[in-house]
């Protein structure tokens, strides 16, 4: 069936109540009820929840083959967490696993082993790029892989779409019973927020930390009535990958007069007043974006209620300087970030508070501006974050599809031409957010606004903001870089691409060129 | 026309191409490694063909890795590395190139 | 010619042999770039940056900037196939390095006519600019200038030799380069042409160059080298009049205006009287502004 932003979604996909992509508010108003685990009462006063190892939790858990178990990606590039468990499970031989995760990057490669050889048979997850993306673009996991948004996965978990039996929280901190924190620890994360619905939802909760602290761990971001055992490993997490000594802020012109385009847009929109909201992401434009926004405040005057999503040293920075009122964090991308997590006036909010569609008050929709990166834009402003321009998966679509559905105005900023792929093309390899929920393309070849804002094109009318039509856009980059064939892909789906209310907006298929070759066990 | 010793242009930086010329004695082969070669992999081959037609080379092996060069780099290169192989520096038909 | 009718505040120096940097550097809407052949090219790559730049003159279309070729030195043995290759491409116009004498310039202009012939263009239709490098070509600055009065835009300051034979030392205040940054200036404007100031090549320290910058602009440069993208923002930035500035030309002219309409004599706009000298000062401000599109009255 061909959905609403034209994609042909095979029909053996749409069952058991899976419907193709309708629009972005099409689930307005949806009712639904939410799951519920099921749990073990702890009634005796018995101790700790304390168990010795990671192999030994797992035969408490009762983990057995079929199952679901979940992961978070707080510990991003520096994760000890996932891999420990998976070499676990793999050498108690349990099999046809699905790896619910908030995202999954190239520190959880020894799931490709795991994939190869039917260990794990489902994975889902925003990010998957990598050793990671390979394997699964070359379809090796048994069932298409379900790519999520952040808010996507928070409503999925609620409302029962997905059922997770063990959920394992690494965590830099913890107590005996459970109270476990993002900081405290030797290698802190700040933040917990993709975890929060695990712990809530899931049958069973294990947290596995590298520091058990006295209790009350408080502030606790994983409560530890929700928590039934926890393990003390060696090392959760390589410090340095966890977060970064300082995402510094671009030098690179081309990538700073983007962001000056953006700025601008942003102050000359209408929204820009006093108590605005925005999230940024880490990308060199977008976080450069700062700077300048932080000039145009200083000339009006005018301060930022809220500054959300994965937070910076640069969002940071402008939040002791006075000019961001409130952060609103759900992840921490670097030290800075990390030692201001739980200050005052610095929150944490879970990743169903940040974008779930399914409740009642998720703050993606309170953003005035957000601003997003893109691999590609097409003419109907549909943007692809997840997939080449070769068709290997290797993005993430994170809190994208969210924030742009739920802000004012969403900006999208990345170069026309990367090397000599053009960004803006007549279409994009796969959908992850569509064009109906986009506003502005900032590039460095000019700015496009989409039709349906003509508030925004009057606003900007009168400025220097260089405004060309989508189309330009897209033509300029084929009079440059010579117009793409498409790339050819097999029959067979590797992934779908679900919409953040559940329905499918794409599916993506192996790749035809791709050439994988298993690699060895000894490897990981 | 023949060409009698090797000769290699440009770099792998990325937007640039390197190009290597070898004498071979059946005819014309190219050869393509490119970043964008599902894109853009016959798009390349035939402008390579078409700028070795233009130079009149014959029997030589064509050897080009391209890291998402431009049109222009790529015959740019691929110019170089012939009249490097045939050692001429000046009097270029530039009109033809 | 027309050569002087269009605004020049940046003219950035680019690698001809790096790809990455010639494809596409009219994004950063310098008013000129300058492609490269001599200093930045290695000396065993200097074929395959010609080559580049003939195929990048051909084939990519740079959105209306003007396109400039630095030529390697007359007394190398490198210039007649680079003169070659601009013309046979397209190339807006020649600067020469390290002139000293107007019989220089009467040399490549030859080299240039031939090329020009060679290639089916219009003979005269490539400009020709003058980068001056050494107390003697300060002192021949003039000469130079008027050369070639049908080819020649203007000439520039080089000032890294420059102060090397003066056994100058470069000084965050200029005094070492006042006198050569006055002559070649006064040469230029005795001339008719425009005249260009020398790189500053301390990237990261923005502050000093937009001293220098506004230095150079308070003298009379109409533009400036540059050697990083990211100069050609804060160049533009302060060679671009002032709002201030462009509302006192507007005052200046309408005033002119309604005196003429009205028959009047004496005339005072914001406070001061008015020259009538200062009419051509207020029509230069408002040209800038318009030609840098930050003016869209009609007084000009």
């Amino acid at each position: 069936m061909i959905n609403q932003v034209g994609r042909d979604i095979p029909d053996v996909y749409l069952k058991d109540g899976v419907e193709p992509f309708q629009g972005i508010y099409y689930r307005d108003d949806y009712e639904y009820t939410k799951a519920a685990p099921t749990v073990h009462a702890y009634v005796k006063p018995n101790g700790d929840k304390l168990v010795d190892s990671i192999h030994d939790v797992l035969i408490k858990s009762g983990l057995k083959d079929g199952m679901t178990i979940s992961f978070h990606h707080h510990l991003r590039d520096g994760d000890f967490v996932v891999n420990l468990v998976m070499k676990e499970i793999h050498k108690l031989g349990i099999k046809n696993l699905t790896v619910c995760a908030s995202s999954l990057g190239r520190a959880h490669n020894y799931l490709v082993p795991c994939i190869e050889d039917g260990t794990v048979t489902g994975i889902s997850t925003s990010g998957i790029r990598d050793e990671i993306g390979e394997v699964i673009s070359a379809g090796k996991l048994k069932h298409p892989a379900i790519i999520r948004s952040h808010g996507g996965r928070a409503r999925a978990i609620e409302d029962g779409s997905v059922k997770i039996d063990v959920a394992f929280i690494g965590a830099s901190t913890s107590d005996a019973y459970g109270n476990a924190s993002g900081k405290g620890g030797q290698s802190d994360t700040g933040v917990l927020s993709y975890a929060d619905g695990d712990a809530k939802y899931a049958d069973k909760v294990v947290i596995i930390t590298d520091k058990i602290v006295a209790a009350p761990n408080f502030p606790a971001s994983i409560k530890g009535v929700d928590v039934d055992y926890v393990v003390k490993v060696d090392s959760i997490g390589d410090a340095s990958k966890i977060a970064s000594g300082a995402l510094r802020l671009t030098k690179d012109t081309r990538e700073l007069n983007m962001a000056k385009e953006v700025a601008k847009c942003m102050y000359h929109s209408g929204y820009f007043k006093n108590g605005f909201t925005f999230q940024t992401g880490a990308g060199g434009s977008s976080l450069a974006t700062t700077s300048f926004l932080k000039a145009y405040m200083a000339k009006d005057n005018i301060k930022c209620g809220w500054a959300m999503g994965g937070i910076t040293e640069p969002i940071v920075n402008l939040f002791n300087e006075g000019f961001v009122n409130k952060v609103l964090d759900d992840q921490a991308f670097d030290l800075a970030a990390v030692a201001s997590a739980h200050t005052k006036g610095h929150f944490e909010i879970s990743a169903s508070q940040y974008a779930n569609p399914f409740n009642k008050g998720a703050f993606v929709n309170q953003l005035n501006f957000v601003i997003l990166g893109a691999l590609e834009v097409d003419t109907a402003f549909n943007v692809n974050v997840v997939q080449g321009s070769n068709g290997v998966l290797r993005g993430a679509p994170g809190g994208h599809p969210d924030t742009a559905a739920g802000a004012d105005v969403s900006i999208i900023v990345a170069p026309l031409i990367r090397s000599r792929m053009p960004t803006v093309r007549d279409r994009v390899t796969s959908v992850t957010t569509p064009g109906e929920s986009i506003d502005i393309v900032v590039t460095d070849y000019g700015v496009a606004v989409n039709p349906k804002r003509q508030d925004l094109l009057k606003a900007f009318a009168d400025t220097d903001i260089p405004l060309k039509t989508i189309e330009e856009l897209r033509d300029l980059a084929y009079q440059y870089a010579g117009k793409p064939e498409p790339v050819e892909f097999d029959d067979q789906v590797v992934a779908l691409v679900e919409y953040r209310d559940g329905t499918i907006i794409d599916v993506i298929r192996k790749p035809k060129r791709l050439n994988y070759s298993q690699k060895a066990l000894d490897k990981f | 026309m023949k060409i009698k010793t090797q000769a290699v242009a440009g770099t792998l930086e990325s937007s640039d191409a390197q190009v290597m010329i070898l004498p071979n004695s059946s005819g014309l082969k190219i050869t393509l490694d490119s970043s964008v070669y599902d894109q853009y992999g016959k798009h390349i081959i035939a402008l390579a063909e078409q700028t070795a037609k233009t130079l009149q080379l014959e029997d030589a092996t064509v050897k080009i890795v391209d890291k998402g060069a431009l049109d222009c780099t790529i015959k740019a290169r691929i110019e170089t590395a012939f009249y490097r192989a045939i050692d001429q520096q000046s009097g270029l038909p530039w009109e033809v190139l | 010619m027309t050569v002087i009718n269009r605004i020049r505040r940046s003219m950035i120096f680019l690698n001809t042999q790096r790809a990455a940097l010639v494809k596409d550097a009219f994004v950063y809407k310098p008013d000129c770039v300058i492609l490269d052949l001599e200093d930045a090219v290695a000396a065993g790559e200097k074929d395959s940056a010609r080559i580049q730049l003939y195929q990048t003159l051909k084939n990519v279309d740079y959105q209306g900037v003007e396109r400039w070729v630095r030529v390697n030195a007359l007394d190398s043995d490198l210039i007649n196939e680079d003169i070659r290759a601009a013309v046979a491409g397209g190339i807006d116009g020649i600067r020469l390095p390290k002139t000293e004498t107007a019989a220089e310039i009467q040399a490549v202009a030859k080299k240039i006519e031939a090329a020009e012939k060679e290639f089916g263009k219009k003979v005269g239709s490539t400009m020709m600019m003058a980068a001056i490098e050494s107390p003697l070509g300060i002192m021949n600055a003039y000469e130079i200038a008027t050369a070639d009065k049908s080819r020649m835009m203007g000439i520039a300051l080089s000032a890294g030799d420059f102060t090397r034979t003066m056994h100058a030392k470069r000084t965050v205040a200029g005094t070492e380069l006042f006198v050569a940054r006055s002559q070649l200036l006064m040469a230029a404007r005795a001339a008719g042409i425009m005249a260009f100031d020398t790189v500053y090549t301390d990237t990261d320290n923005e502050p000093g160059f937009k001293k220098e910058l506004q230095l150079i602009k308070d003298m009379g440069f109409d533009g400036k080298s540059c050697i990083n993208p990211k100069q050609i923002g804060v160049t533009h930035e302060v060679f671009n009049p002032t709002v201030q500035e462009i509302a006192h030309a507007e005052h200046i002219l309408e005033a002119v205006q309604n005196s003429k309409d009205n028959g009047v004599g004496v005339l005072t706009v914001d406070g001061k009287m008015v020259d009538i000298a200062w009419v051509e000062g207020s029509q230069r401000t408002l040209k800038l502004a318009k030609a840098a599109g930050i003016y869209k009255g009609a007084l000009v």
